[in-house]
């Protein structure tokens, strides 16, 4: 899971992750008769940021990994349905005890440059992960592996200490190249500049801060991308970038509610461009901090709980675009458990909880006390996210209802994290979390993780939540796993350390020339090789 | 002259020494450090990854110890790696962004100048009229409406509406395949937007001085002097008090230049022009130390020259300063 810090940022990564309840476009516009698949034109995506590196190992943006997708390839990936399939890896086989997975991989993949692909750059990727000589993010789940062997060019095995879930989609991170790299410094690479991968495009041109060209890789094993070209142009500024679509300069981003309910709606618009929905792979909540007296009773969390309208914040805040959210897995993930009760709306049941714990008197301004004291507290939220700063205005008038007096404060992110998350110097937060396909979510709710910096920074503790825990991530049986998860979501309802408040949906938009885009749980990008523009109709 | 000279350049080394202690400090004092900017809030990152990033970046070592390192690096002309994941050198990631925010800032400041000076000498001239009173409510409308406002109306009118201009960028997707000439006036369509917002803004303040330090000179017992000898008012004005006009817009000039490099950050983001504004901002939100250091350094260093210049120009334009006998 990564914070939803910006999620305007975060949305490349949404059209990787994304569940299902998929809403299907318009069709394609360009008359009634059979188009026909052809090579050639452009696709031009606007990007907020641009890339930092593009070596996919040492970057830790959402604008670098989302260019580094096209170009290099993992032994595994996600197919449409969110189920791990082979990429590189021909195939895999994990063990009956869990322990190894055995990766076959494909034959007759090249890199860019024309040399073959082989086990030894899966080794070689392996290693540098783990140097400690590596400024990388990404080493945590290659550091419980206990051994890797290449029988041959074409084979890797990898051994684990103990059965690690979600050991088999970490292998889905980047293959680099051996012959390029090994024996050298990485972070002085030139091909974090002018990657040299396997993916479906290689690399072109890259502007600083105006465009990152690639081209299409004719040789691809899953064949030859129909668009000859993906250009990034790097537009910092959403408004500008809205202005750039409706003018045609570019094909491709992602659109806010607003945009997407009151300004794309005109004839002239829907006939240029194809609008997709479908729920993004993330969640806004908000976290009590149990430490603090004031949220320690659990029918306190569910009295507040009770108390926001839920419906009310998907159409003031996402014009409707979005569903309730009641857990930490987002509904139609294979995890995701359909029977956990969500608290309904309830003002009278949220009062009747308060009274129970204590707050039944109300001060001469209407607020809740109890020993003299007014039940007062307030909501800390980052600086620079609307949808955030609304919701909360929206829930401190719900709660006003009820006796609850609700502050609220917004804090630049450094400053948020340093001085109120990490330190638990808060009562209240709004943030977000972008959730991965795989439900592991140990890090976030485990009892281990509540010391300061760590990501349990409400201080949730439930010995049945940490053993399940345990239990979800040390097995590959789903049923096991989905039975552990299941029963974490029922906890988590009836605890509610967060209120779960909603589940936004992506919004992205894309011209109406690119054929060949389908939703899918998992987004529209899955099938984007097989995009294409008829060839009347391209315009690059 | 060169006494003078000297004298000014020698001032300039303790109040650079100064200025690196002082924006060292202000930079580490920020909350927030690169490593924590990268890699908060993924649970994939354990405190060992974050330890193996702070020793890459040498934030593991006394701040003392940082500095001095910084300095060292400094005197030789170094401005060190950026903490971003690229890690590139300072030098180069300043040097690809600094040519435009150069070029469009001198054109600004030349269009600044070329439109305030006039305007100031035409509402001097023409005091208390119609004419000052709609220049001056022009002006200061240009002043007061917000930058960003402005750049997305115009971008609306002219990209989306009339689509007579380019709505961001610098180039037209394929431009590189133009000749020459078309290259520079696709460039030149990119432009026109960043820089007539750019300079709208400056106008208002420019003009206004410009105004009243012609008012003060028309005002003086020389220039009584030349209308009273009979000399055309056209004379009067562009020959006898233009020149002392211009002096006190020597000193505006020169403290323009250090905004040459520093970019803006609205219009540069609004109209994606990856120049020094944005990096500057880019750097600060991700707490990019020796990037934020490397643009605050360049930047100062250039408004002491700027103040530099602007007290040469000043002592070659009045014997009295270089004698150093001050104005009476």
């Amino acid at each position: 899971m990564n914070t939803v810090r910006r999620f305007r940022l975060l949305f490349p990564a949404l059209f990787l992750f994304v569940s299902a309840c998929t809403q299907a476009p318009a069709p394609p516009r360009g008359g009634a008769g059979v188009v026909k698949p052809a090579y050639g034109d452009a696709l031009v995506e606007g990007t907020i940021g641009d890339a930092s590196t593009l070596i996919p190992l040492l970057a830790t943006d959402s604008s670098s990994h989302a260019v580094a997708g096209q170009i290099y390839n993992g032994l595994v990936k996600y197919d449409k349905n969110l189920k791990i399939i082979g990429d590189l890896a021909q195939s895999f086989a994990i063990s009956p005890d869990g322990l190894t997975i055995t990766f076959h991989l494909r034959r007759g993949v090249k890199w860019h440059d024309g040399a073959p692909f082989t086990s030894r750059d899966v080794l070689y990727t392996y290693h540098v992960v783990i140097d400690p000589k590596t400024p990388t993010a990404y080493a945590e789940d290659f550091k419980q592996v206990k051994g890797i062997v290449a029988p041959d060019d074409y084979t890797v095995r990898v051994t684990y200490g103990a059965p690690f879930a979600p050991a088999l989609a970490s292998w889905g991170t980047a293959i680099l190249p051996a012959h390029l790299l090994e024996g050298k410094d990485i972070t002085k690479s030139p091909l974090a500049r002018a990657p040299i991968g396997t993916g479906p495009y290689r690399f072109k041109e890259w502007v600083a801060g105006q465009k990152i060209v690639l081209e299409s890789n004719h040789d691809y094993f899953e064949g030859r991308p129909w668009i000859d070209r993906y250009i990034y142009r790097i537009i910092p500024d959403t408004s500008t970038m809205y202005m750039e679509l409706k003018a045609g300069a570019i094909d491709m981003m992602g659109l806010t509610p607003v945009q997407y309910a009151r300004q794309t709606t005109g004839t002239r618009f829907t006939s240029l461009f194809n609008k997709y929905r479908y729920p993004s792979s993330s969640y806004v909540y908000m976290g009590y901090n149990l430490r603090h007296p004031l949220f320690r009773d659990k029918r306190i969390r569910q009295a507040l709980t009770a108390a926001i309208d839920k419906d009310e914040l998907i159409h003031g805040v996402l014009f409707g675009m979005g569903q309730k959210a009641a857990g930490p897995i987002p509904p139609g993930r294979w995890a995701y458990n359909p029977n956990v009760r969500d608290i309904a709306y309830d003002p009278k049941h949220a009062a009747e909880l308060l009274a129970q714990a204590g707050w039944r008197e109300k001060n001469s301004d209407g607020i809740l006390t109890k020993d003299g004291k007014p039940f007062s507290f307030t909501i800390l939220t980052n600086q620079g996210n609307q949808q955030r700063l609304l919701t909360a205005q929206i829930v401190q008038q719900r709660l006003r209802y009820v006796g609850v007096d609700v502050k609220i404060r917004i804090v630049e992110w450094a400053t948020f994290l340093k001085e109120f998350v990490d330190k638990g110097n808060f009562e209240v937060v709004m943030l977000g979390w972008t959730t991965t396909p795989d439900p592991d979510m140990y890090d976030v709710w485990h009892s281990s993780k509540t010391n300061p910096g760590e990501l349990n920074f409400v201080g949730f503790k439930n010995a049945e939540v940490d053993r399940l825990l345990v239990e979800g991530r040390s097995t590959f049986d789903m049923e096991k796993r989905k039975k552990a998860y299941f029963r974490i979501q029922e906890i988590m309802a009836d605890e509610q350390p967060y209120t779960f408040l909603y589940v936004p949906d992506a919004l992205p938009v894309v011209s109406a020339r690119i054929r060949g885009v389908e939703t899918a749980p998992a987004g529209i990008g899955y099938n984007q090789i097989k995009w294409y523009v008829p060839k009347a109709e391209q315009v690059y | 002259m060169t006494r003078y000279l000297m004298k000014r350049i020698l001032m300039l080394i303790p109040l650079m020494v100064g200025i690196t202690l002082i924006t060292f400090s202000v930079v580490h004092l920020a909350p927030g450090e690169p490593v924590e900017m990268q890699m908060a809030m993924n649970p994939k990152v354990g405190k060992e990854a974050r330890e193996r990033m702070r020793k890459f970046y040498g934030l593991d070592k006394p701040l003392a110890e940082q500095y001095v390192t910084w300095v060292g690096k400094l005197a030789r002309l170094d401005l060190g790696r950026s903490f971003s994941s690229d890690n590139r050198p300072v030098r180069d990631k300043i040097a690809e962004r600094l040519p435009i925010t150069l070029a469009l800032n001198i054109i600004a400041l030349v269009l600044e100048f070329g439109l305030a000076i006039p305007i100031g000498i035409l509402a001097a001239t023409h005091r208390d009229t119609w004419l000052d009173k709609g220049i001056t409510v022009f002006v200061f409308v240009g002043f007061a409406v917000p930058t960003f406002w402005l750049a997305l109306l115009l971008m609306y009118l002219f990209g989306v509406k009339l689509n007579w201009l380019p709505i961001s960028g610098l180039h037209t997707l394929g431009s590189d395949s133009y000749g020459l000439l078309r290259y520079v006036g696709d460039m030149a369509k990119h432009l026109c937007m960043p820089i007539m917002v750019a300079s709208f803004g400056s106008l208002a303040g420019l003009s206004r001085y410009m105004r009243s330090s012609m008012l003060n000179v028309i005002g003086q017992d020389y220039i009584t002097t030349a209308r009273a000898k009979g000399l055309s008012e056209r004379v009067v004005i562009y020959k006898h008090a233009l020149r002392n006009a211009l002096l006190p817009l020597i000193t505006q000039a020169g403290l323009a230049i250090p905004g040459l490099i520093g970019g803006s950050v609205i219009f540069e983001t609004i109209y994606a022009i990856p120049g020094m504004g944005q990096l500057f901002y880019q750097a600060v939100m991700a707490r990019d130390y020796p990037v934020v250091m490397g643009i605050v350094i360049i930047g100062a260093l250039l408004t002491l020259i700027g103040n530099l210049v602007a007290d040469v120009c000043y002592a070659l334009a009045d014997p009295r300063i270089r004698e150093g006998r001050g104005v009476q």
